[in-house]
């Protein structure tokens, strides 16, 4: 298997300061982005920091910037690349540095513990337990599939470039929500004025940036953000509620 | 140590898994001072890679189904060396604690009347695993994690524990270090939790993620607590084997639940060849009785690509040791067959499995709906751990429980798949109730300075060795696991086990050598070169019990001792350091079954 020799520039750095480094390295045959960067670590630079788990899409662990784009480090095929040209691998930039690759993303965890709970209703059948429909599951389940790479967070620009860390929750969080409010057991009827009060819902201004790097799939934009908004309007003002509860299912109550 | 941060907990967990935060999450609604303690982030533990499902017997899609005939699977399954009782409470608990994932949120896909949908898996008689398409690791860690971040316990991410400490005999704390800044920590507590998961990072190839180096298990064995059942180590049977940067990652059990066939490079069901007498009665007679099986038949028996995970495991390593794997070293395995038989086709297979889909499309450049694919066996679990009382998941160490893949007990020589999570759920929740009670019966304890002394030191020995010659811990650890996945292997023979026990000694002393570059923070280098004791150390366990143990059973092949030896069905292997430093193993008698459990293993089979 003939490699093809490539240069990888990599975020060497800490909350002090930094600069990209070039590796030159081999390319082989199927090798992501995170196998080059083992490999750099394993032959060039022991102490390169990384932040990966699975090796397979399924935690979210590795994200970072390859080219400028956030995107999971396990998942992008260097095939994929313009192997002529230097590579690019920086950290995610929306968030607080610990090391080359490593960011600190303890912000997303704190918010997630504001919102409220979910909150089921009374068990349907006797032996308390419920019965759902496949297809009221699977809406909800678009978002669950959620796996917390915070590659959403890191693209918004409310967030990565307007810093609104404070007043803005950020588009994992609206689906966070948005799989809360859809949730078909759920009877919490108290986060719509979070949303918009504290989380910033209005901030989103629809640039779908967040949907396009999800590597989930998941379209965020249209099927959870757009219709929470309309949602909180719906909540504030109280017109139009035969649109949305098309969208959301059966009011709560 | 005014340089070291101290923490008092009630109780401690070790590991955010599925077992850590079940314990977690129950000890805390409990009332007393919970923390956690885990090497990733909180959400990223192995269990969120699960694909196929939870097993508990609901009987929502075959009413035949019951926790007896659970069961008698999961001791089948086990080839009886599993614990009796931790086989009893587990088939009788597991559906509770699935539906008390309902209750916290989890959406599992449903029956057509509403229900939790289950399907088949490998040694299961009856649908029984609950699942969400195939990714139900993530919906059961997310489920508990975003229920217990409002239970009070309080969570220290990416922080990794290297010792237990000691009052007397008794467990009263850990000595850890922060992977961020490198700075260290001590937990004092009443009583400690083992959830660290496995120990796959022992082998080349393998399903599993960095954290997967014993962790838990060369804690508990430090500490002079026992291990048990280590020669019994799973190599699932379809891991990934094209390209080479894959090589290893997990191909789910459900895409031969869902219909999915395995060939040779002749296009031949070769499963069929060979089935084992004891599952004789339950298997397919033909290709057609298979297919009506896994489409819900409840007369038609399952395909032989569903019997137990070693025996597949074994005759995919037979096709291609005799030149019938196919082009990479593996064999086919097909689910794009069942197209013209389902309704949907292709979107079916998208709509099923969508996570396998995906990880082909995505990584091998493979679409599974058009192309068979090619796997082989990957080491992928861990039954062999802790020994715990079956009740209590207490160690032999007091004060020291452990739950989980670490823990060891109800799987025996072989797990079923699918009963790893209920595992999690059952005996996590366990732990976890019963280190609350023995934390309030026995208050917090003391841990000794002296231990915490040197407990740092030989956690900053790499950095004061002079460079020079110094050995580089990714290279040792890459030897370890290949020479492991060549001498310790699918089959074993004693002249490879015997030469991997004397090559694990010649890896232990260059480990001592190991010299780390840069400094504490976030360092790999560092954190590798202290994961390297773990290793080493439950290699040489798997060695010694794969040796000691001479016979094929389960997990286990000999080369020398083909078949079962009744006498060996009648002892676990339990490996304990003497106190001369040393690892002992000593055979220990299984406990008479109880006879109404008896009973039960008469009548089902
Ligand atoms: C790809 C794949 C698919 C699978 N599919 C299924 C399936 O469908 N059904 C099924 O039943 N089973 C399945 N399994 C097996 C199952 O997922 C695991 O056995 C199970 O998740 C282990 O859970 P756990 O809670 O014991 O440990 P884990 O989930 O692995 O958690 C271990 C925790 O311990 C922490 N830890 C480890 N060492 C330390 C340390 N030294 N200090 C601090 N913290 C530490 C880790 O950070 C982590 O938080 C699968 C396994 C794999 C690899
Ligand atoms: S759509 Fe909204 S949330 Fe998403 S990236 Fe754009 S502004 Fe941010
Ligand atoms: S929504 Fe998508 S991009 Fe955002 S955190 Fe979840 S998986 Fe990542
Ligand atoms: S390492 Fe888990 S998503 Fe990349």
């Amino acid at each position: 298997m003939a490699g093809k020799k490539t240069t990888f520039e990599v975020y060497r750095g800490d909350a002090k300061g930094g600069a990209r480094q070039s590796y030159e390295t081999e390319v082989g045959e199927g090798m992501v982005v995170l196998d080059v960067l083992h490999q750099i670590q394993r032959e060039q630079a022991p102490d390169l920091a990384i932040r990966w788990n699975c090796k397979a899409g399924k935690c979210g662990s590795c994200s970072a910037e390859v080219n400028g784009k956030p995107r999971l480090t396990c998942m992008t095929r260097c095939s994929s690349l313009d192997l002529d040209q230097p590579v690019r691998v920086e950290p995610m930039r929306t968030f607080p540095l610990i090391r080359d690759l490593v960011t600190d993303v303890s912000w997303n965890y704190e918010v997630k513990k504001k919102i409220k709970k979910f909150k089921p209703r009374a068990p349907d059948a006797p032996d308390g337990t419920w019965r759902m429909d496949q297809k009221d599951v699977e809406r909800v389940q678009e978002f669950r599939k959620c796996i917390e790479c915070f590659l959403c967070q890191d693209v918004c620009h409310v967030l990565r470039d307007h810093h609104k860390h404070a007043e803005f929750a950020g588009p994992r969080f609206f689906i966070y929500t948005a799989a809360l409010e859809m949730h078909p057991l759920d009877s919490e009827n108290d986060r719509l004025t979070d949303l918009r009060e504290r989380d910033g819902l209005g901030y989103c201004n629809i640039t779908k940036c967040c949907t396009d790097v999800c590597p989930e799939h998941i379209t965020i934009t249209d099927n959870g953000i757009i219709p929470l908004k309309e949602r909180v309007v719906d909540d504030h003002w109280d017109p139009l509620t035969g649109l949305v509860n098309l969208v959301f299912g059966r009011p709560k109550g | 140590m005014a340089d070291i941060q101290t923490h008092e907990y009630d109780v401690l967990i070790i590991g955010a898994g599925g077992a850590g935060l079940s314990a977690a999450v129950v000890a805390a609604a409990a009332g007393v001072k919970v923390g956690v303690v885990c090497k990733s982030l909180l959400g990223k533990a192995h269990t969120v890679m699960a694909e196929g499902g939870v097993a508990a017997a609901m009987a929502n899609v075959d009413d035949r189904d019951s926790w007896r005939v659970h069961f008698a699977d999961t001791m089948r399954g086990g080839q009886y060396l599993n614990n009796p009782r931790m086989a009893e409470l587990h088939a009788q608990e597991a559906p509770d604690r699935v539906r008390e994932l309902e209750k916290w949120g989890a959406l599992f896909d449903r029956t057509p009347d509403g229900r939790i949908l289950q399907r088949n898996f490998g040694g299961h008689a009856y649908p029984r695993l609950a699942h969400v398409g195939d990714r139900t690791g993530l919906e059961m860690i997310r489920t508990l994690q975003d229920h217990g971040i409002h239970s009070g316990m309080e969570v220290h991410m990416e922080v990794t524990c290297t010792r237990l400490l000691k009052d007397g005999n008794r467990c009263t704390g850990v000595f850890a270090y922060d992977r961020e800044k490198g700075r260290f920590r001590v937990f004092k507590a009443g009583a400690v939790v083992l959830a660290t998961g496995g120990v796959g990072r022992a082998y080349e190839i393998n399903s599993n993620s960095w954290e997967y180096t014993g962790d838990g298990h060369v804690l508990a064995y430090d500490a002079g607590a026992e291990l048990q059942d280590m020669e019994f180590l799973q190599f699932h049977p379809t891991g990934m084997v094209w390209p080479p940067s894959v090589r290893g990652i997990l191909v789910t059990e459900g895409v031969r639940g869902e219909g999915g066939v395995l060939r040779n490079k002749d296009g031949k069901r070769f499963m069929f060849d060979n089935i084992p007498d004891n599952y004789k009665a339950q298997t397919a007679s033909d290709e057609e009785e298979g297919w009506r099986y896994t489409q819900g038949d409840k007369r038609a028996r399952r395909p032989p690509e569903l019997l137990t995970r070693d025996h597949v495991a074994r005759m995919i390593n037979r096709e291609v040791k005799e030149g019938r794997g196919s082009p990479h070293g593996g064999v086919f395995l097909d689910i794009a067959w069942i197209k013209p038989r389902v309704p949907g086709g292709a979107e079916h297979i998208r709509k099923k499995l969508p996570g396998m889909y995906h990880q082909f499309k995505e990584l091998a450049e493979l679409d599974i709906t058009e192309m068979p694919m090619e796997i082989g066996p990957t080491t992928h679990y861990m039954m062999g751990g802790v020994r715990v009382d079956a009740d209590s998941q207490m160690s032999s160490v007091p004060g020291l429980f452990a739950a989980g893949e670490c823990g060891a007990g109800l799987h025996g020589a072989n797990r079923l798949g699918g009963n790893s999570l209920s595992d999690l759920l059952v005996f996590g929740q366990r732990a976890g109730q019963f280190a609350v009670e023995y934390a309030k019966k026995n208050g917090r304890g003391k841990v000794s300075e002296d231990e915490v002394k040197k407990a740092s030191e030989a956690a900053l020995a790499p950095f004061s060795r002079s460079g020079g010659k110094g050995e580089n811990a990714f290279q040792i650890q890459g030897e370890l696991q290949k020479m492991m996945q060549a001498k310790v292997g699918i089959i074993r023979s004693p002249g490879e086990v015997q030469e991997a026990i004397g090559e694990i000694a010649q890896l232990k002393k260059r480990g001592q050598a190991v010299v780390v570059e840069g400094n504490r923070e976030y360092n790999p280098g560092w954190h590798t070169a202290l994961d390297l004791h773990n290793l080493l150390t439950v290699s040489e366990a798997i060695a010694r019990a794969a040796l000691e143990r001479k016979e094929s059973r389960g997990a286990q092949t000999r080369e020398d001792a083909p078949g079962k030896d009744p006498e060996w069905g009648k002892v676990n292997l339990i490996v304990k350091k003497g106190d001369d430093g040393q690892m002992q193993i000593r055979r220990e008698p299984i406990a008479p079954m109880r006879p109404d459990l008896k009973a039960i293993i008469e009548e089902i089979g």
